[in-house]
């Protein structure tokens, strides 16, 4: 009986435009076990997640719960099947008790009234399973708790839904030691409870602590199954194991490389600590880590936007402090944010508009907006060409374009400050992989003419691959460097601080 | 067992939260300057009950309209058209009663029909078409004051003395009009804090995702919460009516219910953006803009200045809220 599936996929396959993103997938999740779903950035393993939970409908493949096949409309029907799914982005309502949001659309009522005794009463009940959740005041406002205490109002919240399947998100991405250990505790007590745990990480500490069966995702396909807890450089050989082509520009030779164009010595503040590297002219350095590993913090302090508190930091030999991301820009800092549509661009404005942004930014409070300081709408053009920005026209909403070519649009405008610094940050993300290359060679070409290029990515290959030299990040620290092209299990074991584990 | 318990440190019992006292922090900060300006320009006779009751009646109809205010505003929505609701119920409800005290029970009714048809087509607009609520409210505003200025144009029909009572009467003393509106908060504040259409209602304005994934039904909730708000805006007008003893197409706008009514909602710790704040808070915002006026009155200021800070006090509060608590207000 225990051996049935709770939950199985069967040949999953899902397509988006241009992107294969899962192919005959098949996954399986039993009562009372934990089952880590691992894999890098892109893999699929939120495709197959979101297909889980109804927010997808597969192409190709069924989901069966319980020995029979079910075709979820909505997420709503997911849950009601007994499917809770934990992101990173937790859904709880902050100004509300806890009670409130475990029992949120589905309050006890009495006499037209709420019964939040009851309610109380339950919630303290689910929350006493947990070492975690005894210390919770079920009327307690979320917004007051912790972030590992608002996971865990989560996990309640799906309990008290009857969830017989779990899936959790990378939990431990925003927690500390003590708390992840507390998380473990609770995960033991989810498969005692006999709840089927779908685990989903690339912390490799994580599936030895707690897998029962490990299933390695890549590129959209099954990469490795494993029906008992293997080796960890077993799994890590099966989620980075791929060639890297010539798919990358060359690396920079010994004269391409300038002078020091940036340097930071002792940065830190909350996030970071003590963060001292040398980016040369002509060089583009990598910034390999987990998520929350600080790689983007760091970028946030060079470009000014949450500065360092202390320490130094030294821009082409003049020591600078940028306390506004507008003093960085002017004194030659571009940053190209991961988030492309929500940070990166004005949607519904031409793409040449999109291209103008920073330089009318800048520009003289009467002067023209068709001429600035820095360029003019021709030059702007000229600068579009010459990134090959694909377009209809220039006058064309930038939203229509391919992310490959909004991607190339950013560029051009910060092409037209001719900055020192150029920092990317998942250059790449959401871009398919025809484009992707021109994005190495173009930040490849950026560098060739002296500038500094600082790339920020959750996809290793690519570190190694278009980067001169990589530092790896861990708990807002900088914990190793590596030459180009070093091994990405070297990286990865730095990053996930599996150092002294085996291998 | 034992054990559990005593691991479990306990919750503490008190914990002071700036964002959700300020508002009566305020109402304290104006009590005080109206004692000061009383005491200070030697006008004490202003300091007594009857004084204080004349205060608050002055401003019935604003906290009434401003309770519906607060539910939808709690549902991340806001309604412009309560002030042309109004100025049409003063109308509707007059001409109807027109001095016969029989059929003061129908034109009741009537005028509540109206505010619950209104509150409808603003909910449905803004949930089923997909209209911002600032301008789908707007635009049934302009409607009902255009069908409104197409029939009359100054005092219309007559309140009997009966229905009269509702502005003027007294119950042991009390200004009925006074009972009434804090019975209605009452009311309000118990649908909103326990029932579960009240804590759909914060769900809603809070996460509307989060809600919709919990099951909830949102649109229904939001057509809910602009009933009630052109309910309040309804008997508002009725009391409106009665204290005017007639109808008057232009009473509302008058009054600037629509803004005014918003302006206190946000001064009682409401966030615009939906899923905080509640009913006392909308009382205390009530208060504290009656108080400022009162103050205005003792200290003889000129009535254009009145209007200057007013608009001043109004985005000091609400700037004040913000620094301190640090979040999002409105």
């Amino acid at each position: 009986m225990t051996d049935a599936p709770v939950i199985e996929m069967k040949g999953i396959g899902k397509r988006f435009p241009g992107v294969v993103a899962l192919e005959d997938v098949s996954f399986a999740c039993r009562r009372g076990e934990v089952h880590a779903l691992v894999g890098e950035n892109g893999a699929g393993k939120s495709t197959l997640i979101k297909i889980l939970s109804g927010v997808y409908r597969p192409d190709d493949g069924e989901v069966w719960i319980d020995g029979r096949p079910v075709a979820f409309r909505h997420p709503v029907e997911a849950i009601a099947a007994g499917i809770s799914v934990i992101y990173q982005e937790f859904s709880l309502l902050p100004e509300r008790t806890v009670t409130q949001n475990i029992f949120l659309g589905r309050e006890i009522t009495r006499n037209w009234m709420l019964d939040s005794a009851a309610m109380c009463a339950q919630t303290r009940r689910v929350l006493d399973m947990f070492g975690a959740g005894r210390r919770i005041d079920p009327d307690a406002l979320v917004a007051d708790l912790d972030v590992a205490s608002q996971q865990m109002v989560e996990i309640a919240k799906a309990i008290s839904l009857d969830a017989k399947v779990l899936v959790m998100d990378e939990p431990t991405a925003a927690l500390n030691e003590a708390e992840c250990r507390e998380l473990f505790e609770t995960v033991d007590a989810l498969r005692a409870h006999g709840t089927a745990v779908i685990y989903i990480t690339h912390r490799m500490r994580e599936v030895t602590r707690l897998a029962d069966r490990v299933t390695v995702l890549k590129d959209g396909e099954i990469a490795a199954r494993f029906e008992t807890l293997p080796e960890p450089s077993a799994i890590v050989h099966a989620m980075v194991g791929r060639d890297i082509s010539d798919f990358y520009a060359p690396f920079a030779t010994a004269d391409e490389l300038g002078k020091p164009v940036l340097s930071v010595l002792g940065g830190s503040n909350d996030a970071l600590h003590d963060i001292a590297f040398e980016l040369r002219a002509g060089e583009i350095l990598g910034f390999a880590g987990i998520q929350g590993a600080g790689r983007v913090a760091l970028a946030m302090a060079i470009f000014g936007a949450r500065p360092f508190e202390s320490g130094t930091m030294t821009l082409a030999g003049d020591s600078v402090r940028f306390t506004h991301p507008r003093q960085a820009i002017r004194a030659g800092i571009g940053l190209l944010p991961g988030d492309r549509k929500g940070e990166g661009l004005v949607l519904m404005q031409s793409v040449r508009d999109n291209g103008m942004l920073t330089p009318r930014a800048f520009g003289n409070l009467f002067s023209s907006h068709r001429k600035t300081a820095f360029t003019d709408l021709a030059g702007m053009d000229r600068l579009l060409d010459q990134m090959e920005v694909k377009a209809a026209s220039y006058d064309q909403d930038i939203r229509f374009l391919s992310g490959g070519n909004q991607q190339k649009a950013i560029v051009a405008r910060w092409l037209a400050l001719k900055p020192k610094v150029l920092i990317f940050i998942e250059p790449t993300r959401g871009i398919d992989v025809n484009a992707k290359s021109g994005i190495y060679r173009l930040m490849r070409d950026l560098a060739k003419e002296g500038a500094g290029i600082i790339m920020i990515s959750s996809d290793l290959p690519e570190i190694i691959g278009a980067a001169d030299r990589i530092l790896a990040m861990r708990g807002g620290r900088i914990v190793a460097e590596h030459p180009s092209g070093a091994s990405e299990t070297a990286i990865m074991l730095d990053a996930t601080g599996e150092q002294e584990a085996a291998v | 067992m034992s054990e559990i318990a005593a691991e479990r440190p306990k919750s503490p019992a008190f914990r002071f939260r700036f964002d959700r006292w300020a508002p009566a922090l305020l109402l304290l900060a104006a009590v005080g300057i109206y004692l000061a300006a009383c005491i200070v320009t030697g006008q004490t006779q202003y300091l007594n009950w009857d004084n204080l009751l004349a205060v608050l009646g002055r401003s019935i109809a604003l906290g009434v309209t401003a309770i519906g205010q607060t539910f939808v505003i709690l549902v991340a929505s806001i309604d412009l058209s309560v002030a042309s609701l109004i100025s049409a119920t003063t109308v509707l409800a007059s001409v109807i009663m027109n001095g016969d005290p029989a059929m003061i029970l129908p034109a009741i009714a009537a005028s509540l029909a109206l505010g619950a048809f209104v509150g409808a087509i603003n909910g449905l607009i803004i949930t089923r078409l997909d209209v911002n609520p600032l301008i789908a409210t707007l635009g049934v505003s302009l409607v009902i004051q255009g069908c409104l200025s197409a029939f009359v144009s100054n005092f219309a029909g007559a309140v009997p003395v009966e229905f009269q009572f509702f502005a003027y009467g007294n119950v042991a003393g009390i200004p009925f009009a006074i009972l009434f509106f804090f019975g209605l908060a009452m009311v309000a504040s118990v649908v909103l804090r326990l029932t579960r259409f009240g804590s759909n209602v914060y769900a809603v304005g809070g996460n509307a995702d989060a809600a919709r994934f919990a099951g909830i039904p949102t649109g229904r909730i939001v057509v809910i919460a602009h009933i009630i708000c052109s309910l309040c805006a309804t008997v508002a007008g009725l009391y409106l009516a009665s204290r005017l003893r007639s109808g008057a197409p232009w009473i509302g706008a008058n009054g600037v219910y629509d803004l005014e009514s918003i302006a206190v909602v946000v001064i009682g710790g409401t966030i615009l953006a939906g899923g905080r704040g509640g009913i006392w808070g909308t009382v205390v915002g009530v208060m504290i803009f009656s108080l400022i006026d009162s103050i205005f009155n003792v200290l003889g200021v000129d009535a254009f200045v009145k209007q200057v800070l007013r608009g001043i006090i109004i985005v000091a509060a609400v700037a004040f809220y913000a620094v301190r608590s640090k979040r999002i207000v409105a």
